[in-house]
């Protein structure tokens, strides 16, 4: 007799209520996207009879996972959509998607040519041919480039810095941070250090592999993801948390690695943090403690990220951007900037993306605010390209606001 | 004054619609009544399993070689009924080890490839089978889709001029001395009564056939016999698997459509009940705990529902005591059996051998009209059968599965106006709904289910049984009907959820209960 009458295979707990459906944002912008329930759930059972049942349209869904957040009762729906695509997917793919997808690569090729590539980039030949040979859309800013990697910055200005401290964290970087904005990953070890705790890089570090399993390389995503489950275990046995300032990676390998690619991270799931997570728990605790500039005014609208919505993370960079004396926060309703990582810059979607973020733009534009505070990279292009506003990671905010030999003294141990 | 008809069938199971193909086919003038919808009685309410002979081999080898060739021919001529599964018979360390030798042995005496695979290969075929397998058996198994079968019989029966009365009932017969001449039948719908009149008519009537020769005179003594099934809410197996033992209880998962379903019980239960049959929780428990030792799985696997149809097993001619049954065809001549002439009854046999069945009483009805024509019937493919489609990739998942139901039927739906998926569990969209209703003889949601899945989904219909029975009643014409659709629809639903009722499926029904709750 069934113990209990509860699927072990996930879609089977849908009631088919359609509560996801009503917090799709592709849904709402693009009738020939199928919706959540029916390209998950319902989907997954015809697939489970014949792979042919396979629907295209499924690569519309952006993996937000707001279907997660809503659902009642339980359903991974986005897993269940991803993990089909991976499976049944089509098999051969553009050389954009590629490009677009392997982060490290495309980064290791673009930094020490960031000059050039940054003018290219931004110039609009270049992006016509871009949209017209390579299908990536010319009217999208595309992200520049760093002239010198994180890594290196740290290796060679950093890390004999961090010999004094007894206690560590593993700093995550992810690829944003390496490549195209190292200030972020400056601002964070500052912050970490003057906190009383020394930075650790892992010894081998690949991007999460977001994009790639988005776009389907599920074998290359699976293998960067081994070497990152290899390195974060090291570390962890060491007794140092993982640390990372990007939501989408630190989500990614929390839940997709289990859930999509089938790697077991039981053992270290817990010890993979967000920087604004991570901090205010230590201030929370009281073994961190915070000191700000007194003469710190600064107007900030909280963007939440739907993957940091998913993590249920948020209420952790509100509380600790809250703590800054003279930051005035305001924190609109969850919604979906539209870009989806590499999604918004295909051609083909970028009329979606900036329909599903239009909502959004005009939200902020309303609040008016010196800076959009989130915790994601991807938000951030999207929103600096479709509003007038400024973005920031709440990690650089706070490094703006602190008083840095205050709390550096208020941390000795 | 001349007849209408050369025969009337009576019964709309599968037997019946298949002998009134083969009548039309001969070029005689039929008609069939059923009383209520085609597939009502065993024909809707069994495992949908293609039988390749295997599991009657050891024990009955004529009816094993019967449903072999059948098998064979089936695969052909319906070829979008039926899906090309194969199966497998899987000896558990508990089973006598030397029933597996002795069951291959009797397939290949019977004409039925039977190949032993070590367990891994099994498992490697199919990975839902028990792992504590000693042994296995590949057999040409299959899974047939009972109500497209019908279906499809049905209206190529009508392609080639047959009558098809649903909801009409037999109330009498007409008789003239010993001789039946026809029919009085009323139409249970409006209540209109009519005389049809024909030179022969074949009782199909299956379990109720008992009834219907009674009212012709004759004596048939049926022995119903209950099989009760459990509908779980995916595939968790590709393959039909048997356990590899002497036929018992709950020993085959067959993998239907997007569904599996494990079955059967056997019990006999008195004549009076086979009109509201119920699966009883003991039942219910029976099937699991034997499911489970077949495949695992199936221990976490959300149940839909649960049904129970009744075996028109007859008793023996010859056996006076009425105990000892037959589970082959049996045709009886009544003319030469009772003295009453114009009358042939047709029963007991299997879904695998219909054709078989209706060609047996096809051939007598034309031996007594004096009509020498060929049967055909194994030679023609059924609608929808007559090739496949292939759908692209690119095509909707809506009309993909209205391919996998309907085949090249597909082509008179409307898609280009009517493309709104209504039953999403199902993916059935309104050009289907209007599809069934224009062309199978559709009056209610629950002929409407049976010709194209809405609602037999994960959700029962929960979802969208609103919204269909709105489309049905219009595509009907008579948009005031919907309430009434709605409210038989539920109470239909909830017979088969009702002893399944916990965990996932408890709170379904608490759903719907709290949706349409008046």
């Amino acid at each position: 007799m069934q113990d209990k009458n509860v699927s072990v295979n996930n879609f089977e707990q849908c009631l088919k209520c359609d509560i996801c459906s009503s917090v799709c944002p592709m849904l709402a912008a693009n009738p020939r996207y199928p919706g959540p329930k029916q390209a998950g759930p319902d989907g997954e059972r015809y697939r489970l009879k014949d792979p042919a049942y396979y629907d295209l349209t499924l690569k519309f869904c952006l993996n937000c996972k707001r279907c997660e957040v809503a659902c009642p009762s339980g359903v991974r729906i986005g897993d269940i959509i991803q993990t089909a695509r991976l499976k049944y997917g089509r098999q051969n793919r553009p050389l954009r998607d590629f490009v677009l997808a392997d982060t490290d690569l495309t980064g290791s090729l673009a930094t020490p040519l960031a000059p050039v590539v940054n003018r290219a980039l931004g110039c609009r030949p270049v992006k016509a041919v871009m949209d017209r040979l390579v299908g990536v859309d010319s009217r999208r800013t595309l992200p520049s480039y760093s002239g010198r990697k994180f890594v290196r910055w740290f290796r060679e200005s950093a890390a004999h810095r961090q010999l004094g401290f007894r206690r560590f964290v593993s700093f995550f970087h992810g690829c944003y941070v390496n490549y195209n904005f190292p200030e972020l990953g400056r601002d964070f070890v500052r912050i970490i250090n003057a906190c009383g705790f020394g930075v650790h890089l892992l010894e081998d570090e690949r991007c999460c592999g977001v994009a790639l399993i988005s776009n389907g390389f599920g074998a290359q995503a699976r293998h960067q993801a081994e070497i990152n489950v290899r390195s974060i275990r090291k570390a962890v046995s060491a007794g140092e948390p993982v640390v990372g300032c990007s939501s989408t990676c630190i989500f990614t390998m929390r839940d997709e690695y289990d859930h999509l690619l089938g790697i077991d991270t039981s053992d270290v799931r817990d010890s993979i943090l967000l920087a604004s997570k991570w901090l205010y728990d230590k201030v929370e605790s009281g073994s961190v403690k915070l000191v700000f500039k007194s003469d710190y005014h600064l107007k900030v609208a909280y963007h939440t990220a739907c993957h940091m919505n998913k993590l249920g993370w948020s209420v952790y960079s509100i509380l600790l951007l809250k703590m800054i004396p003279g930051l005035e926060l305001i924190v609109p309703e969850q919604q979906c900037c539209g870009i989806a990582g590499t999604f918004g810059f295909k051609k083909e979607n970028y009329g979606y993306s900036q329909e599903i973020g239009k909502s959004l733009f005009d939200t902020l534009e309303a609040i008016s605010p010196d800076i959009v505070a989130t915790d994601c990279e991807t938000c951030k292009w999207q929103i600096e390209m479709s509003t007038d506003l400024k973005v920031m990671n709440p990690i650089s905010i706070l490094a703006e606001a602190l008083d840095f030999e205050k709390t550096q003294k208020s941390n000795i141990r | 004054m001349m007849n209408e008809y050369d025969v009337i069938i009576i019964g709309g199971g599968i037997t019946g619609v298949g002998t009134a193909r083969d009548c039309a086919l001969r070029g005689l003038r039929t008609v069939l009544v059923e009383r209520f919808d085609l597939t009502n009685g065993a024909t809707g309410r069994n495992h949908g399993l293609l039988h390749s002979g295997a599991r009657y081999a050891v024990t009955d080898r004529d009816s094993a070689s019967e449903c072999i060739k059948e098998n064979r021919i089936l695969k052909r001529i319906a070829s979008n009924c039926v899906e090309r599964t194969d199966g497998l018979f899987i000896t558990l360390p508990e089973d006598d080890p030397a029933y597996q030798d002795k069951l291959v042995e009797a397939c290949r005496a019977a004409g039925i490839k039977a190949e032993s695979i070590d367990p891994a290969e099994a498992l490697r075929l199919e990975p839902s089978v028990n792992p504590r397998l000693v042994g296995a058996v590949r057999v040409p198994d299959a899974s047939v889709d009972p109500f497209r079968l019908s279906s499809a019989n049905a209206l190529d029966a009508a392609a080639h001029g047959a009558r098809i009365l649903t909801y009409h009932s037999v109330t009498s017969f007409i008789k003239d001395g010993s001789r039946v001449v026809g029919v009085r039948v009323k139409d249970t719908r409006t209540g209109e009564e009519k005389e049809i009149l024909a030179a022969m008519t074949v009782n199909a009537a299956g379990i109720w056939g008992q009834g219907i020769a009674a009212m012709a005179g004759a004596r048939i003594r049926m022995l119903p016999s209950k099989g009760s099934l459990l509908v779980f809410g995916h595939r968790v197996n590709r393959m039909v698997v048997n356990r590899c033992r002497k036929p018992a209880n709950a020993d085959i998962l067959v993998p239907g459509d997007v569904v599996c379903i494990i079955g059967t019980t056997s019990d006999k239960v008195p004549f009076e009940e086979c009109d509201d049959i119920r699966v009883t929780r003991q039942e219910v428990t029976a099937l699991l705990d034997e499911g489970c030792s077949l495949v695992p799985a199936l221990a976490n696997t959300r149940i839909l529902r649960a049904y129970a149809g009744v075996r028109p097993l007859v008793a023996s001619d010859d056996d006076p005591t009425g105990r000892r049954t037959s589970r082959g065809i049996v045709l009886l001549d009544h003319e030469s059996r009772d003295g009453i002439s114009g009358f042939v009854t047709i029963t007991g046999g299997k879904l695998t051998n219909y054709r078989l069945m209706a060609q047996m009483a096809t051939d007598l009805v034309c031996r007594k009209l004096n009509v020498d024509k060929p049967c055909l019937t194994a030679g023609l493919p059924l609608p929808g059968s007559e090739r496949r489609l292939n759908p692209s990739r690119a095509d909707a998942v809506a009309f993909k599965a209205a391919e996998g139901r309907h085949g090249t039927m597909v082509k008179d739906m409307d898609f280009s106006h009517k493309s709104e998926v209504l039953c999403e569990c199902e993916h059935v969209t309104k050009a289907e709904i209007a599809y069934a209703v224009k062309y199978l003889d559709v009056h209610n949601m629950v002929d409407l289910r049976r010709r194209t899945r809405i609602g037999m989904g994960t959700c029962q219909g929960t979802f969208c049984i609103r919204k269909v029975a709105e489309a049905l009643a219009e595509e009907l014409g008579c948009p005031q009907k919907a309430e009434e659709f709605l409210d038989q629809y539920v109470r239909e639903r909830w017979k088969g959820m009702a002893p399944v009722c916990w965990g996932d499926s408890l709170r379904e029904a608490e759903y719907m209960r709290k949706l349409y709750r008046k």
